[in-house]
């Protein structure tokens, strides 16, 4: 296999609190190869975001990276100086959020904050800039583009505001695109079309795209593989089909029933039991999923199997299920 | 665009309305009799009645306020009682004085306030942190006249750094030739180093007190909205595209944060105007404010009307002005107007 | 009588917790101390001069000297406490009664009535506070009384508008309802389920309007009006040191001035810790 397009190793964060340290991430190794799509679920506080942001260099200021690397291009990304990491961001691995019409500065011309994208990253003229952002919006499937480019985030639907993010995300042409829950908040339509147009870009230019959602619907119909993130840690990696085949943990088989599909009726759906675990515990289990799990052994508390960063699957579990078809399952 | 200057007029003018009834109603509201007041205590009841006549207030409230109106729109403020001088032409002279000093007060503050605000929110925790923090606790609680008597002391008195706290220029100096009124731009014009620094070094104090009273919530409000708009999504998209830093906290944080603290400014003024009385007094400034200052002790209406008036007037095109430049920075006020 | 210790007990925690509004409460008893007694207990008579004692620096003697007729400046001060306060006092007083009732009969009964008390504040907002404040007293002539009678106009608008917003927002409740249902006239309703309601808000505000009342009265006696020499008062007294700052005689102005200041940062300071007691989600 070809040297990924971002490799995550064994990486941990921790917030300062005011009622104690956060163990946000621990841990967390996987990969994702050029042109890839990798769709990486679990609930919300599962440390989804965080890991796209300690990638990006721009978590908060309570936050510390205290472990790990992040490999793209041959730089560690968390360990590269604040200079190179500006150099990186936008140009090498760019983000796109969810609640596009916040994203974007309220009182910018929306042509002009692609322009700022370009002037920084892109070999651009600023008497170029303006016509080069206007070729974006229209690669991004934006109709008037030159009427466009002159509006501001208020005049424009949240589907055009996050098409808007992408043109931005994509000014420079980076080589990994890390997308969180870009479709969040707006309509079904459009959801299909925004995701439509990253994967449109993404084989167009050979990009690998890291996709971060909560709906497993969703990671199913877009992502070639899919990492299962559970209170900060990776609990398994699988191809997409795989994954929902011959579920392996017990969290992702419990994830997998409770999300409704297109025969499931209600009654079939099931909740996952338990919270997710209070972080701030001193003491957490070994496996995070452990106070929830019904495979539970003894060993859950004191050891968890670990993960090779740089193969395309893994499982961290000492019990996992013995891939039953899904019917099965629950 | 003209459609917003357009709108933020038509909300002035019944603000200018309210200004000239209220400053109707207090003249009428003078205890006793003016007319008898004029004529002095040796006067007929005849006389008086004479009087009464030729200033009108024989007639009902209703005829002297048209009568009223009509003189304001004729810039007629009426005339003092104590020098018998047009208060209208009284005020024009002396009105440059107390803008200059309130310019350049305000001037001040943002300079020192605004970067104040910026570095206490993007260094939280730092030294400058605390001592925007302490500024804004404290500074709202400096008597504004005391303020004014401390700096003397120190810089006059002690220092001996600045000139004689008294008047606009040094008293062996003659003003520069009038243009605009503002000594420092005449000085300028007329390419006169020493009266511009000599008017700079009489200046300096009275604006530093004025300045120093309204640090505080400028200082306040920057940090605060400051603070808000660097959590805010789009500044996390800024820097997620690896804009510079400088980039980023002053056209995408900044331009934002900028907004709040505009709208604040309009209630500064509002205390700004009203401390530059109190600071002219101090310094002895020949402003308006002083000049209302000894008509009140004096107990002559008219400047003191003529002075409200003017002054209720300036804050009102003050507050447009304020409005009209938010609206050029916030696009979503001058479009949706 | 459960929510009164259980607001007690927040009060408490507020202030362990808040050494700053815990140093301000002590200053405030202080002040209300020294305007109780103060008369009573300081060392000299504020009003006897002795002119062969004038312009003393501070001693053992006169703690913070005398001035230019020989009276003991620290007694001035202290005596002076009572005055500063009570004009405040009035003020806020004043002013809660007429800014808080017509801003809660605007908030309630909506209309004209809210058109009309909503004019009103805002012609007063449309004049810079202290210059209105001047023109009032100039009108109404120039008494104490009529400075209080001007700061509780100028700071109008604040409560009518506060008192206007929560009125409006309980108006549609469901007590408010029930109350009107059982057949309460709407006088009966305002004074018995709305006020009420509201008078904490406005008490906060209250508390944090008196800094600026204090401030704005002595603004006033500073530049002449209301309060004649020799009464102590603190802003006069500043003035009459005014012309000895040049001079090196700075005490004279300075502990009038320092005691206003500090008056002032007590009640801000105090206001601050109120709201966060009253209404913790404001807490900044």
């Amino acid at each position: 296999m070809a040297a990924p397009a971002l490799l995550v190793d064994n990486l941990s964060v921790e917030f300062q609190t005011r009622s104690g340290v956060v163990k946000a991430l621990e841990g967390v190794s996987f990969n994702v190869a050029k042109g890839e799509t990798l769709a990486v679920v679990g609930e919300s506080g599962s440390g989804k975001s965080v890991t796209a942001y300690a990638v990006m260099g721009i978590l908060d200021a309570a936050a510390a990276v205290t472990s790990g690397r992040a490999v793209l291009g041959g730089l560690d990304l968390l360990a590269a100086s604040k200079e190179a990491m500006a150099e990186v961001r936008g140009r090498e691995v760019a983000m796109i959020f969810q609640n596009p019409r916040t994203a974007l500065n309220p009182i910018r011309r929306v042509g002009d904050q692609i322009a700022d994208v370009l002037l920084r990253h892109a070999n651009v003229t600023p008497n170029a800039a303006p016509r080069e952002a206007i070729k974006l919006l229209e690669t991004v499937g934006i109709t008037d583009p030159v009427r466009r480019a002159k509006a501001y985030p208020f005049e424009l639907s949240g589907g055009m505001c996050q098409r808007v993010m992408i043109a931005i995300a994509l000014a420079a042409q980076p080589s990994l695109l890390i997308a969180d829950e870009p479709t969040t908040g707006l309509d079904v339509t459009t959801q299909a079309i925004i995701m439509d147009i990253i994967a449109e870009r993404a084989s167009a230019t050979g990009m690998a795209t890291i996709f971060i959602t909560h709906d497993l619907g969703l990671a199913a119909e877009r992502a070639d593989r899919i990492v299962v993130m559970h209170a900060g840690h990776v609990v398994e990696a699988q191809r997409t089909r795989d994954l929902f085949a011959h579920p392996r943990h017990p969290y992702t088989q419990a994830l997998i029933a409770a999300t409704p599909g297109h025969t499931s009726r209600l009654a079939e759906l099931s909740t996952i039991g338990g919270n997710l675990p209070d972080l701030r515990a001193a003491k957490l289990p070994a496996c995070r999923y452990a106070a929830r799990c019904p495979r539970k052994l003894a060993i859950c508390d004191s050891s968890l199997p670990s993960i090779d960063p740089t193969a395309p699957e893994a499982l961290a579990c000492h019990n996992p299920v013995s891939s039953p078809p899904m019917g099965e399952a629950a | 665009m003209f459609s917003l200057i357009f709108n933020r007029l038509m909300l002035a003018i019944p603000s200018l309305i309210g200004v000239v009834i209220v400053t109707f109603l207090l003249t009428r509201a003078l205890p006793g009799d003016p007319a008898a007041y004029f004529a002095g205590p040796a006067a007929t009841e005849q006389a008086i009645a004479e009087i009464r006549a030729k200033l009108g207030t024989d007639k009902p409230l209703i005829v002297q306020f048209g009568r009223y109106v009509s003189d304001l729109a004729r810039g007629e403020l009426g005339n003092s009682l104590t020098t018998g001088q047009s208060v209208a032409k009284e005020i024009a002279t002396r009105l440059p004085a107390s803008a200059e000093l309130t310019l350049i007060g305000l001037m001040l503050v943002v300079i020192l306030a605004v970067p104040m605000g910026i570095l206490a929110a993007t260094r939280p925790g730092s030294w400058i942190d605390h001592v925007t923090r302490i500024v804004s606790t404290a500074g709202v609680s400096l008597p504004v006249f005391f303020t004014g008597l401390l700096l003397v002391y120190v810089f006059y008195y002690r220092l001996g750094l600045s000139p004689s706290p008294v008047g606009r220029l040094d008293v062996f100096l003659s003003a520069p030739p009038h243009i605009t009124g503002f000594y420092l731009i005449d000085a300028a014009l007329a390419r006169d180093a020493e009266v511009f620094v000599a008017a700079l070094k009489q200046l300096i104090l009275p604006a530093l007190t004025l300045a120093i009273f309204a640090l505080a919530p400028i200082a306040r409000m920057t940090r605060a909205s400051m603070l808000a708009v660097l959590s805010a999504d789009f500044v996390r998209t800024a820097r997620a595209s690896g804009l510079s830093s400088s980039k980023v906290i002053v056209t995408y944080a900044f331009r934002n944060a900028v907004l709040p603290v505009i709208t604040t400014l309009g209630m500064v003024l509002s205390f700004l105007l009203g401390a530059n009385v109190l600071v002219e007094k101090v310094f002895a400034w020949p402003g308006i404010g002083s000049f209302a200052v000894e008509a009140l002790i004096a107990s002559d209406y008219a400047p003191v009307q003529g002075f409200v008036l003017t002054m209720a007037a300036l804050y009102v095109a003050l507050n447009l002005a304020i409005d009209i430049a938010y609206g050029l920075i916030d696009p979503r006020v001058r479009i949706s107007s | 009588m459960s929510t009164n210790a259980s607001a007690l007990r927040h009060a408490r925690y507020v202030l362990g917790e808040n050494p700053v509004t815990a140093f301000a409460f002590g200053l405030f008893v202080l002040i209300v101390l020294a305007a109780i007694l103060g008369p009573s207990v300081v060392p000299y008579d504020p009003l006897a001069s002795n002119t062969s004692r004038a312009l003393q620096a501070p001693s053992a003697q006169h703690w913070f000297g005398t001035d230019q007729l020989g009276r003991d400046i620290f007694s001035r001060v202290i005596v002076a406490t009572r005055l500063d306060l009570f004009i405040a006092i009035a003020s806020v007083a004043l002013v809660f009664m007429l800014g808080g009732l017509s801003g809660v009969a605007a908030g309630y009964f909506g209309g004209w009535v809210d058109k009309v008390v909503m004019r009103i504040a805002d012609t007063i907002m449309a004049f810079p506070l202290f210059v209105l404040a001047m023109g009032i007293v100039a009108a109404l002539g120039n008494s104490v009384q009529n400075i209080i009678l001007a700061t509780a106009i100028v700071n109008f608008p604040l409560y009518a508008r506060v008192a206007r917003s929560e009125a409006n927002i309980r108006r549609e409740a469901g007590y408010i309802e029930a109350a009107r249902l059982s057949g309460n006239g709407d006088a009966r309703i305002v004074l018995t389920q709305i006020l009420p309601n509201i008078i904490p808000i406005l008490v906060v505000q209250m508390s944090l309007t008196m800094g600026y009342a204090i401030l704005n009265a002595a603004g006033l006696s500073f530049i002449g009006l209301g309060v004649r020499p020799p009464t102590p008062e603190w802003g006069i007294m500043v003035a009459e040191g005014a012309a000895f700052m040049v001079s090196g005689e700075w005490w004279i102005a300075f502990f009038p001035g320092l005691a206003l200041m500090l008056a002032v940062f007590c009640f801000n300071l105090l206001g601050d810790g109120l709201r966060d007691i009253v209404d913790p989600r404001r807490r900044t």
